[in-house]
């Protein structure tokens, strides 16, 4: 009962107090992950490696299994089989959602969602991590260190100013970056980002590019997106799913010769854009 | 004592406070100490209806908090108010002794009545005051945490929830209905004699359990008032907003919701329980579903997630049909759905929403 109460964010069962392993340089394992939705195969023996402090693009027509693939190693699906390693040691296949935002993994959701009757600074503070105990829960006030820590993450993602402002009342563009602030406060090792600049200002969609490269290096980024010239400004290597499995790898100006990822997606995607 | 800044900024809640004491004092003087022909004079009718409002106003407020803040529409929240009324009534009945129309010491009237020879095992420890009050917090507490636990861990949500937690309560009411249930069946617990040594119908007991359920009232709100200005309250209000979004921030959804679901049904459970001395009686109808269905009207009506608005709501809306019930009986159940259809059409966030915003507009 006690474990009950206090356990109230997962960390409980989070398998290892040391750092995520990533001595090989692979921050990220998925293998042979198939994944079957009454006999449609939404994710079909995929297999994908994203390196420790690595941007990578992930495009792909629609029904390509991106967003299935982001709830695999969320856990919100969960695969027929396959595996997925955090590291060398953490197997993500073990763990539900809070247990894998609790051992370094942040999500985006493709629509905004931020909690729209706080202000951004309680959003801010209801994604710290650490704050989560019970006895952290049960506050209402904020420790200097703590304090510190939001106007850091306020300051990166360009809302030193709306700290008190309520989240509902941000404008489009800063709903994305206040949730991928909340994610930064988690402190976490790898980024899953889905489809940032969706609905964005072409100035929006620079900062957001800027936020994001300023990212990488010290974590791992994985951006779904659809906006080609939004992938050209970030990526050094995209990833094309089709059909639910890897269908090119490689420099964005590469795959844009490959007469398959022509065929499938970015042929009749330039024609659109 | 300074106030704590979470009740201090809480000015809608600082005149609750203070119209919960006036009355806790007024009330009292006007029953006892002015004398019965004087215009002021409150009858014990009156303090008993009072008291019953604010029992209601309790249960509202565990309404509101699981509704208002964490997004569960429990249809079935008198359920935990009637296993709390049940609980005291137990006590009661076991107060009674000898007194009963057969005169068993231990067997209530109804099971001498039913030709049964001893107290079932769930009747012992009844007879002890403490005893039956814990249980007014545990029996409906561990009903929530186990149905809780269940429901929130299979994701059950939204309608399919609210449906469930209406079945919940009208399996009950069913249950208790039979008579080998041993709760006294379609008659319930009644003819209740004393509380604690005191005659059960005097003035002053009357009194203590008016002034008891305005301390009752005002101790839930301040409990809740203080939960949600937590950051557990932000978790509560993100779990409403987006669920998925706490659970990938590392939140164990189900378990805060199963632990602040337990805890809204033990203050419904001590609504119930201080309900019963006042009605002097407790029957399977408080099971009703349509009792649960009003809880939530109430809520709507004063405003949901303010707490504040969910008292209001109680105390305005049963006031209303304590006087639409005596003037025009038949009327009831039509005003009250149609009260119902027009705030949730024209008062989206119920009275105290409307006061906001008329407040909002003027500055």
């Amino acid at each position: 009962m006690s474990e009950l109460i206090s356990d109230l964010d997962g960390s409980g069962l989070r398998p290892l107090q040391e750092p995520v392993d990533a001595r090989h340089g692979i921050l990220l394992y998925l293998e042979e992950v198939t994944v079957t939705f009454d006999g449609f195969k939404a994710i079909d023996n995929l297999s994908l490696y994203i390196g420790d402090g690595e941007l990578r693009c992930i495009i792909g027509p629609n029904g390509a299994g991106k967003t299935t693939m982001m709830d695999i190693i969320t856990g919100k699906t969960k695969p027929d089989s396959g595996r997925v390693f955090f590291g060398q040691t953490i197997d993500l296949l073990k763990l539900d959602e809070p247990a894998i935002a609790r051992v370094g993994i942040g999500r985006k959701f493709q629509r905004p969602t931020v909690i729209e009757p706080l202000t951004v600074l309680e959003n801010l503070e209801l994604a710290m991590s650490g704050a989560k105990r019970l006895r952290g829960l049960m506050t209402t006030r904020l420790s200097g260190e703590e304090r510190d820590c939001i106007a850091a993450v306020l300051d990166r993602i360009g809302l030193a100013e709306h700290g008190g402002r309520l989240a509902g009342i941000l404008a489009h563009g800063q709903k994305q970056w206040l949730e991928i602030g909340m994610l930064l406060m988690q402190e976490p090792r790898l980024l899953l980002v889905d489809e940032p600049v969706a609905g964005m200002t072409p100035a929006e969609m620079d900062r957001t590019a800027e936020l994001l490269r300023s990212l990488a290096g010290s974590h791992s980024v994985v951006v779904v997106e659809h906006d080609m010239g939004f992938v050209r400004s970030i990526a050094d290597r995209v990833t094309v799913l089709h059909q639910g499995r890897v269908l090119a790898e490689g420099r964005l100006d590469e795959l844009q010769e490959d007469p398959t990822v022509i065929d499938v997606y970015l042929g009749a995607g330039d024609a659109y854009h | 004592m300074p106030l704590p800044p979470w009740l201090l900024s809480d000015r809608a809640g600082l005149v609750l406070l203070a119209v919960l004491a006036l009355i806790g004092v007024g009330v009292p003087v006007l029953n006892l100490l002015v004398p019965p022909d004087h215009p002021l004079h409150l009858t014990a009718y009156t303090v008993t209806l009072l008291g019953k409002y604010l029992c209601y106003a309790l249960l509202a407020v565990a309404v509101d908090l699981v509704w208002g803040y964490m997004g569960i529409l429990s249809l079935g929240h008198a359920a935990f108010f009637a296993l709390g009324g049940y609980c005291f009534g137990m006590y009661l009945m076991r107060q009674i002794g000898t007194r009963g129309v057969y005169g068993d010491p231990a067997l209530p009237d109804f099971m001498v009545f039913l030709n049964w020879k001893e107290l079932p095992w769930y009747w012992h420890g009844f007879d002890l005051f403490w005893f039956a009050a814990l249980m007014v917090l545990v029996v409906p507490g561990l009903l929530a945490f186990v149905f809780g636990w269940f429901a929130f861990r299979s994701r059950v949500s939204g309608v399919y929830l609210s449906i469930i937690t209406q079945a919940l309560t009208y399996a009950l009411m069913l249950a208790f209905f039979r008579n080998e249930m041993g709760f006294g069946g379609n008659n319930g617990l009644t003819d209740f004699k004393d509380v604690l040594g005191y005659p059960i119908h005097a003035d002053a007991t009357r009194i203590v359990l008016f002034v008891l359920s305005a301390l009752a009232l005002a101790g839930g709100y301040l409990a809740c008032r203080w939960l949600v200005s937590t950051r557990m309250g932000r978790v509560l209000v993100a779990i409403r907003d987006s669920e998925d979004r706490a659970r990938f921030l590392g939140y164990r959804v189900e378990r805060v919701k199963a632990l602040v679901f337990t805890f809204s049904a033990m203050l419904a459970g001590v609504a119930g329980a201080l309900y019963v001395p006042q009605v002097g009686i407790i029957n399977p109808g408080e099971f009703a579903p349509l009792n649960s269905i009003e809880a939530v009207i109430w809520v709507a009506v004063g405003g949901r997630g303010t707490l504040v608005g969910a008292v209001v709501g109680a105390v305005l809306v049963n006031y209303t049909k304590t006087w639409l019930t005596g003037a025009l009986p038949e009327v009831w159940l039509f005003a009250l759905g149609g009260l119902f259809v027009a705030v949730t059409l024209l008062l989206p966030y119920g009275l105290v929403g409307l006061l906001r915003r008329r407040r909002e507009a003027a500055v």
